[in-house]
């Protein structure tokens, strides 16, 4: 058996979500601290892809990144990279799709932070940005973990957007999910079954790992 | 070492206005029922939020002043907070959270400092517990260690005591005051117990609907308070519609149908005659003040009597009369239902 889509799928999903780790984070602690009109603008924009359907996202990265869209274009002319159908492509369909649950878990976690420490901390000199790397990411870290495993996993299993931009390339951009329609729509269920007992053993145990992180916390 | 305060903030429909100074030595109360702005008046003290208008100096530093558009941060007023609830970082240890606030010093000279605070705080021995892991009085201990570690210029203390049951309280109390001691600058101590205020701090200034009052001594808030709500957090009990009387030291009370003696002149604005439950006594008739009346309900507290009076003459009603007696002068009363009771006039307090 060729274990490349799993090596291929398990690269795309750890860098978006080094990526979407801090986008997510990032877009979590503006939208708390933003005042109450922008952030309910803000919040339907930052969760926006968790509830469209891959392919409506798919379609909208292309239009951005296709090759004879202005960016897309532009990167290669200048780089000579391809923004689309090469396996780095589907970073961009996996850090979108999973982007909303990092950003409400943290978005969550932020919210239930209790404020009289940053203001404690900041009456003890400590910097702001010292506030909240020390104080405020360390009180929250099992929210933050929950929020990292799951777009972790969204990324893994991403399908409808990755078909759509990076397309299916055996031993280039092949995944484990884009292998999985390929081996049922050539007929090969044996091989097809294989890839979905190796994708259910992933599943089941990022979801053991939430559970664990959440009674945790449940517990703190 | 001076602190002075002058701020307006408006929340929606609720202005903070308030004007106090304190300074060293003479711990300044900030006395208020819940609700009534004594939190955000601290808050706007110690930078964490911004006033809309007004100056806050602290030992001739200007630390806010909108007219010259002056606003330090929080970090640069050397201004020490002790919160409601400690606000311990959970995350870190005693020592650790002590060590974070003496963050800029080299690693050295942190870990001497350290040590010194938790030798003086007597943590030792607590260095790797976890704030959820210490007692109430080692969390404010640990607390008074971390804020005292960044040599602050002033204190400013959030009803410290608020959640804790009585035995503990008197004692985190008196530890407290012992640090306070020892501190040479001003210290502003926010609660709503006047008891707690009266034990703690030689002035006061009150706070009603996010207004102060101007600052006066404590002792002088006690035998004078001046307004009702003055009167109220200042622990009166009894609180009753007045009128001049028919000579100048004599006051009508219209619903107990009583004329009672002053010793202080009657003064324009005066709507109430406040009375302390405690200066309420037993009497015979013909005593200064003195009024037959009846006993309409009793509460035993520990150590004394709470007993609601109905003066004989009082209308349908008329508001009772709270007088409190130490259990046995209660128990030596001949007749606990009916009895004569007078209050000096000089106990007799005129409320605007």
């Amino acid at each position: 058996m060729d274990w490349f889509p799993l090596y291929n799928s398990i690269r795309i999903a750890a860098v978006s979500t080094v990526l979407v780790f801090f986008l997510g984070i990032f877009a979590a602690q503006v939208t708390a601290k933003a005042p109450r009109l922008a952030k309910g603008v803000l919040d339907v924009l930052l969760t926006l892809p968790l509830v469209l359907p891959p392919t409506v996202v798919g379609w909208l990265l292309l239009l951005v990144l296709g090759p004879r869209r202005p960016l897309g274009a532009w990167v290669q002319a200048s780089f000579g990279l391809r923004l689309t159908m090469t396996w780095p492509s589907a970073i961009f369909a996996a850090v979108a799709v999973s982007f909303p649950l990092m950003y409400r878990t943290a978005r969550g976690a932020f919210e239930s932070f209790d404020q009289t420490l940053a203001q404690a901390g900041q009456t003890l000199g400590l910097s702001n940005t010292y506030i909240f790397w020390r104080v405020q990411m360390p009180v929250c870290r099992q929210g933050i973990l929950a929020g990292t495993v799951l777009a972790f996993a969204r990324a893994l299993g991403e399908y409808g957007a990755t078909s759509m931009v990076a397309g299916y390339t055996p031993g280039r951009t092949a995944t484990v999910s884009t292998t999985v329609y390929q081996l049922w729509r050539t007929g090969q269920d044996a091989l097809a079954l294989r890839w979905v007992l190796v994708n259910l053993g992933i599943s089941a145990a990022v979801l053991l790992a939430v559970n664990l992180l959440e009674r945790k916390e449940g517990r703190a | 070492m001076k602190l002075t305060v002058q701020i307006e903030k408006r929340y929606g429909d609720f202005l903070l206005n308030m004007e106090f100074s304190a300074e060293g030595g003479a711990s300044l109360a900030l006395l208020g029922a819940s609700g009534c702005g004594k939190s955000a008046a601290l808050k706007c003290v110690a930078g964490i939020n911004r006033p809309d208008r007004g100056r806050i100096t602290l030992d001739g530093t200007v630390l806010f002043d909108s007219g010259a558009n002056i606003n330090l941060p929080p970090q640069r007023r050397r201004i020490g907070f002790l919160f409601q609830d400690y606000a311990l970082f959970p995350n870190m240890t005693v020592e650790q959270n002590i060590a974070a606030a003496l963050g800029r010093s080299d690693r050295r000279r942190r870990k001497e400092k350290t040590a010194e605070l938790m030798a003086l705080f007597r943590l030792e021995g607590l260095e790797r517990l976890y704030p959820r892991q210490l007692s109430g009085g080692q969390r404010q201990r640990t607390a008074l260690a971390r804020i005292l570690a960044v040599e602050p210029l002033a204190l400013l203390l959030d009803e410290p005591f608020s959640a804790l049951d009585s035995f503990l309280k008197r004692q985190l109390e008196q530890e407290l005051r012992e640090v306070l001691d020892r501190f040479p600058g001003p210290v502003v101590w926010v609660s709503h117990d006047w008891g707690e205020a009266y034990r703690n701090c030689p002035r006061v200034c009150v706070l009603e609907d996010g207004r102060s009052a101007p600052v006066r001594e404590m002792e002088n808030l006690m035998a004078n308070p001046g307004t009702i709500s003055a009167a109220r957090l200042s622990g009166c009990e009894n609180d009753v519609s007045v009128r001049p009387g028919p000579a100048p030291e004599l006051v009508e009370i219209p619903v107990w149908g009583l004329l009672l003696r002053i010793s202080a002149p009657w003064r324009e604005g005066v709507r109430e005659l406040g009375v302390r439950a405690a200066c309420v006594r037993p009497a015979k008739p013909g005593d200064v003040n003195a009024f037959s009346c009846r006993v309409v309900q009793t509460v035993e507290d520990a150590f004394t009597v709470h007993t609601a009076l109905c003066p004989e003459g009082a209308a349908p009603g008329a508001p009772l009369l709270w007088m409190e007696l130490p259990k046995e002068d209660w128990a030596a009363l001949p007749d606990r239902g009916r009895f004569w009771a007078a209050v000096c006039p000089e106990d007799l307090m005129l409320l605007e």
